[in-house]
């Protein structure tokens, strides 16, 4: 299994991940590696088998809709890298 | 006092043969002294600890005191502890204090045990051999009288490093494709991954969701025990834990094993198996016959695809969860931001190491428009697929006996630069967090002077019988209590 230098530069873009030129080459070796690994599956008769997501095949939890969580605001704002006013700062989006 | 589990250091404080204070003291004392060839720990809590020890002392007193109350132990650094920097290995989170604490970090404050640090790990919990954390590798205490540095397997190898260096004699853990299993079979502990959702994820510090799981480690299976009364049982703030009735985990570990039914998953005796390493473990199996169990083999046929299976489903999952750190919110940001999008690629080119990134981008592309369906979707059918051998196999048997890994540890360095080869480490530990079923690791030998670890499987929420299986074994056998020199 191979994969392509543009396959791996469109998946950076999707991950949100910068790679430098220079790191291509290995990621498109190791990357490939890993690709092959996982083409043992398409060996496997899976027919009529429903995926399995959850181990118990536990469906989603639900409960009545309270409030049960006190604002924290301050606390959470205080490890960020950038606020201001109670808000989160980013570079300016939109001239 | 270091040697002594945490059952006899719960004793020896009831009995006020020494205080919590004290203890505390000469565990954080060995820490400095003693931690630096190993590199165990990220974080030593010095301050708090003798400031739990101080309230636990207080708390025996006036007699309110519990088995934990001033025992101290070690959390893995991938639960959150309020105040307290939780790093999972990563530069990504190198900044991190979180203003709260886990479920389980709670449940063990609550039980008045003295967290006296965070322990070293793999980056996010991605590896096997402790090599790929921001905070440098951890060695493994075994083999350094050989002069040479190997690895404690991972990704909780600062957990098992500092049990076995008894630096601590008990630390949290968890395991996505064998991280407690394996890093405690090459460092001579014992751990236990419990059942999928028997223990709360909330606070800690998402991989693989549907594959994630916290557990013990300690020295021995009843040590095990007390940690997980500690930490099993059901909470809400966690939507995949089960609702359902804890034991008492320590109740049953001295049940008789007469009549116990063992299988033997003829996959896992295969040829990727170093020989000497299956010799004790089939040694183990003897002992286990000699305790009354009666021994049949078994076969788990799809187990081979497990290793495929996982790397298309942790990676993918592994993608979705880690998109959250973008450099906004808190964690690592990159310097002077262009744009938006300079921040996200920047931030996590350079907060994330190269493993990370490999698994990220190999999710995301599994997940990706025109290849879901060929890889998530196909992987998760093989995953019931192999969920259906367990089912199968518990048919027959109580337990399935294996080896944890395919050999012993190994020397630094050795398999880091070839990812498949470092994964192929997991194969016999990985259809286990597949089917979602609980095992343990137990000391069961040496194969040239460093630990064997005997997996131990068992059925969906049989803890019990697995600790006890595994306290019964370390009543005939004294591999658990070996020193490394």
């Amino acid at each position: 299994m191979t994969i392509s230098r543009e396959d791996i530069e469109k998946v950076a873009v999707l991950a949100r991940i910068r790679l430098d030129e220079e790191q291509i080459p290995a990621l498109e070796n190791d990357l490939g590696n890993i690709l092959s690994l996982v083409d043992q599956l398409s060996a496997a008769d899976t027919d009529n088998v429903e995926p399995l997501a959850h181990p118990l095949d536990a469906v989603q939890r639900l409960r009545a809709d309270q409030v049960t969580e006190t604002n924290q605001r301050e606390a959470f704002q205080a490890i960020a890298p950038a606020t201001e006013d109670g808000l989160y700062l980013v570079p300016r989006v939109i001239e | 006092m270091h040697n002594k589990s945490v059952a006899e250091l719960s004793r020896e404080l009831e009995s006020g043969k020494i205080s919590s204070v004290e203890l505390t003291r000469e565990f954080l004392d060995r820490i400095k002294a003693e931690d630096g060839p190993y590199n165990s720990f990220i974080t030593v809590t010095e301050e708090q600890a003798m400031a739990d020890a101080k309230a636990a002392d207080e708390q025996r007193a006036a007699g309110k005191a519990g088995v934990w109350t001033g025992v101290p132990f070690a959390h893995k650094d991938i639960f959150c502890t309020n105040g307290v920097a939780t790093t999972a290995g990563s530069k990504m989170l190198a900044n991190f204090v979180p203003p709260y604490d886990a479920t389980i970090t709670a449940n063990f404050r609550a039980a008045g045990a003295v967290c006296v640090g965070k322990t070293n790990m793999d980056e996010f919990a991605m590896g096997s051999s402790n090599e790929s954390s921001f905070f440098g590798p951890v060695t493994n205490p075994w083999g350094l009288s050989n002069g040479q540095k190997r690895v404690p397997g991972g990704s909780s190898g600062g957990s098992a490093a500092a049990i076995a260096a008894r630096l601590v004699p008990a630390a949290t853990a968890t395991d996505t494709g064998g991280s407690i299993r394996q890093p405690a079979a090459l460092c001579g502990v014992t751990g236990l991954k419990p059942t999928y959702g028997r223990v709360s994820r909330y606070g800690m510090i998402a991989f693989a969701s549907s594959l994630d799981q916290g557990g013990t480690m300690a020295r021995t299976a009843e040590d095990n025990a007390l940690m997980l009364n500690v930490m099993a049982g059901f909470d809400p703030k966690d939507s995949t834990c089960v609702d359902r009735a804890v034991p008492d985990y320590t109740a049953t570990l001295n049940e008789p094993l007469k009549g116990l039914r063992i299988g033997l998953p003829k996959e896992y005796f295969s040829d990727q198996l170093n020989p000497a390493m299956e010799q004790q473990v089939r040694n183990a199996v003897k002992e286990y016959e000699k305790l009354g169990a009666t021994v049949k083999e078994v076969s788990l046929p799809h187990a081979k695809l497990a290793i495929a299976a996982y790397y298309v489903i942790a990676p993918a999952e592994a993608s979705a969860n880690l998109s959250r750190f973008d450099g906004v919110r808190y964690g690592y940001r990159c310097e002077n931001p262009q744009d938006l999008n300079d921040l996200y690629t920047r931030t996590r080119a350079e907060g994330f190491g190269g493993e990370v990134k490999r698994r990220i981008l190999v999710g995301t592309y599994a997940l990706s428009a025109g290849y879901f369906d060929a890889y998530y979707l196909k992987a998760q059918k093989v995953r019931r697929l192999i969920q259906q051998d367990f089912i199968n196999a518990f048919k027959e048997a109580d337990v399935l006996m294996s080896p944890v890994s395919p050999s012993p540890a190994f020397v630094q360095g050795e398999k880091i630069n070839d990812p498949v080869t470092m994964y192929l480490e997991d194969i016999f530990t990985i259809a286990v967090n597949l089917a979602g079923v609980p095992a343990m690791s137990v000391p069961a030998g040496f194969v040239d002077g460093l630990p064997v670890g005997l997996q131990i499987i068992g059925n969906y929420f049989e803890e019990a019988r697995l600790l006890n299986a595994a306290h019964q074994f370390q009543q005939v056998t004294d591999w658990h209590q070996k020193l490394p020199q």
